[in-house]
């Protein structure tokens, strides 16, 4: 569900958009055999803790690193990709972004775009903003091709039809591609594959993401399993990269480690089955490859997060998904109820930043803030605080970040309710005054509290404080 | 603090365990007492400050916060019988005055806190004789022993060193209960279908009685268990009054003067 900056509000529907995957079993069933899955693999892969946290202290580093210095890296990145003959273009926003990319696409001719997986492009709402250009945009992932087929989005960063059943698949390429039933997964894929070999050799441009930039070779580099990728960015004449400003590395050798975390943390995979390096167009010498690749590099809300020193951690994402496998919330929702791009922890941390408090701050209430999503993030995200400071934002305008919205989803009452909170719970006469009212006035209290006596008996004072128990404690005498 | 024992510390009792139950508190005081140290209850303690800071009312917290650090004045331990409340007070409250005027009280504040559990493991509770009849149990962590504070390991051992308990394993140890403090309240269904859920995973265990550490889990798992009004639900004990019962059966701390 690509949500441009056209879009409704991601705050609107939210809670409903909870209730409906709540009821739907079938959704549950698929998301916890999958999450499971990822899970289990992704520890094999990691099966020392404190070795896990040696990585992750040395991805913590590198990230950060290269964050501190993202704007010298990024000219530098300009300079070396323009030798290497790749045409760098910057967008600030997700509109500008569509802008140079149709742009691109017009001027070469260009009426087909074979696509690689990109959640940047999801970001910017592209394939939107291109069919209203007339570009037919193909996704060659083989789970974005089937949530592009059955007309929705991707629903996980890395899986984008981690939602779906084998059957469901089934279903819908017999209905879709009109071929004859099968749900047999390899002669699904082989089906898929089939539509899209097709494409690839058809298509007038490929667009692909980036993993990360290489700041000093001038170079992309770019993972993936099933080929589409390679395929994405040789085969047609013309190649666009789409890239988040904040992906930029200094040299090649900051990136082995950040690989070697990627791929564990995203699939539980040693190494992916593609890695692919791209320094510019097809050589005088050379065969193959594209004439022309263009780099895109986005900001859409990027700098403001580099500009505070808190919120700038939120970029060390390397977008590897293992906060949303690991998240008890994610799991029972699945990416959709989000109404994001991004789901799951880092979403709810990422596009409050990206389209404001006041379009998607109650992202952060979905969070019981239980620290699953911090514990496994491959650079060290510390995902719960920032989620727990958005909140904050949500309420107040007094941090300095400049994230738009801020104070604009303060309710009065609740603030109203968290002001008399902290008055009695500041002075402790009138705390240990109000305490013994609720202790001898127990059984008049309501039964019913609110949600929570729904599901849940309601929990009654005891007819004693231990403030009141432990009145009389005296340190000399050892009762009590 | 391993190894050597101080003569003096502070229960910080928590705000649930005051009002809702302070038999957890007595019984937390009698563990303390039986380490052979003297316990302290500050009658001016209140909350840590918890359900404000992770709702975002950074400023109400500090408030709250501030009154705790001056309701613990000696430079003595700060016990707290809960990880969630001593995650609050140990990890978060160096961050809730950074740049505040308190920062550096704050920060020594933190240091002396310790939860129970590692008090217990620290002060050679391990050795103490289990006096309770044989039992089949289900522990459950918090997200804040587990996360955060990393004391559940400390909780296992206390419960694995009683000759006549056994420790029943569920699905998914690591989940999430659902409670997360205003979480429960901002988004009822989705945390009463993890507490569903959490619930469902320990009852499969067979277990006679589950046995919970920080008194949140145990408000949102023990009411949803009563609400279901399962005649098969095992009954949900609290860590340290389960502890207290094996150690010295037949005195319930209500019962204590």
């Amino acid at each position: 569900m690509s949500m441009g900056p056209q879009s409704e509000s991601i705050n609107a529907g939210f809670k409903q958009r909870i209730d409906v995957a709540l009821k739907d079993d079938a959704l549950q069933g698929n998301l916890r055999r999958a999450m499971d899955f990822l899970v289990d693999k992704r520890a094999l892969q990691f099966p020392d803790t404190s070795a896990f946290e040696t990585l992750q202290a040395e991805g913590r580093r590198i990230r950060q690193r290269n964050l501190e210095k993202l704007p010298e890296l990024l000219e530098r990145l300009e300079s070396r990709c323009t030798e290497n003959g790749i045409r760098v273009h910057w967008a600030e926003t997700a509109d500008e972004a569509c802008r140079i990319i149709s742009t691109l696409l017009k001027d070469a001719n260009a009426n087909t775009l074979i696509k690689g997986k990109s959640m940047a492009s999801e970001e910017i709402a592209l394939n939107a903003a291109l069919e209203r250009q007339g570009i037919d945009a193909i996704e060659s992932d083989m789970g974005e091709y089937i949530v592009q087929l059955d007309g929705t989005g991707p629903s996980h960063i890395i899986m984008p039809a981690i939602h779906k059943t084998r059957e469901e698949i089934a279903r819908l390429f017999h209905e879709r591609l009109h071929t004859d039933y099968t749900d047999d997964v390899d002669a699904l894929i082989g089906i898929g594959r089939e539509v899209l070999r097709s494409r690839f050799q058809q298509a007038d441009a490929g667009l692909s993401g980036v993993n990360f930039a290489i700041a000093e070779e001038g170079a992309l580099c770019l993972v993936e399993n099933e080929g589409n990728g390679r395929m994405s960015t040789t085969i047609p004449p013309l190649h666009i990269a789409l890239c988040g400003i904040e992906k930029v590395v200094a040299t090649l050798e900051d990136i082995p480690p950040l690989l070697n975390l990627l791929t564990k943390s995203a699939t539980g995979q040693a190494i992916t089955t593609y890695v692919n390096l791209i320094r510019g167009p097809r050589q005088k010498e050379e065969l193959d490859g594209p004439r022309a690749v263009h780099l895109v590099l986005l900001d859409n809300g990027r700098s403001r997060m580099f500009a505070d020193q808190r919120l700038r951690e939120t970029l060390r994402c390397i977008r590897c998904g293992a906060c949303m496998n690991h998240c008890p919330v994610y799991t029972r929702l699945g990416g959709h109820a989000y109404g994001s791009t991004y789901p799951g922890p880092i979403g709810q941390v990422v596009m409050p930043q990206i389209e404001g408090i006041h379009r998607a701050g109650e992202l952060t209430q979905a969070c019981s803030l239980n620290g699953s999503c911090g514990e496994v993030c491959p650079v060290g995200i510390p995902l719960p605080g920032l989620i727990r400071q958005l909140r904050h934002e949500a309420n107040e305008t007094d941090s300095r970040s400049g994230t738009p919205g801020k104070g604009q989803l303060r309710k009065p009452l609740e603030s109203l309710v968290w002001k008399l909170w902290a008055l009695v719970h500041a002075r402790p006469t009138l705390y240990r005054f109000m305490c013994w009212l609720a202790s001898r006035g127990r059984t008049l209290l309501p039964r019913q509290i609110g949600p929570w006596t729904r599901t849940r008996s309601s929990p009654r004072p005891a007819p004693r404080t231990l403030h009141d128990h432990l009145r009389h404690r005296n340190p000399k005498n050892r009762r009590y | 603090m391993t190894g050597n024992r101080p003569e003096h510390v502070y229960l910080f009792g928590t705000c649930l365990v005051d009002l809702l139950t302070p038999a957890v508190g007595l019984n937390a005081v009698r563990l303390l007492e039986a380490t052979g140290v003297e316990v302290h209850f500050p009658q001016s303690q209140t909350c840590c400050g918890q359900p404000a800071y992770n709702s975002g009312y950074f400023r109400e917290a500090r408030n709250v916060a501030r009154q705790q650090l001056h309701a613990f004045r000696e430079n003595w331990p700060i016990v707290v019988p809960s990880a969630s409340c001593a995650s609050m007070l140990h990890q978060e409250y160096p961050k809730l005055f950074d740049g505040q005027p308190e920062q550096s009280e704050a920060e020594h504040f933190a240091r002396r806190v310790v939860e129970l559990s590692q008090f217990l493991v620290e002060q050679g509770a391990l050795s103490w004789p289990d006096r309770g009849p044989p039992i089949r149990v289900a522990v459950h962590h918090s997200c804040s022993a587990q996360r955060a504070l990393h004391t559940a390991p400390y909780s296992n051992q206390l419960i694995n060193a009683l000759r006549q308990v056994e420790r029943l394993e569920h699905d998914r140890p690591e989940e999430c209960c659902g409670f997360g403090g205003t979480f429960a309240v901002k988004m009822p269904e989705l945390s009463a279908q993890m507490a569903r859920d959490k619930c469902q995973a320990l009852c499969a265990t067979g277990a006679e009685c589950l046995i919970i550490g920080d008194s949140g889990c145990s408000l949102n798992l023990e009411g949803t268990l009563k609400h279901s009004h399962s005649r098969q639900a095992p009954r949900v004990e609290h860590l340290y009054s389960f502890l207290c019962n094996r150690y010295w059966p037949g005195t319930p701390a209500s019962q204590i003067p």
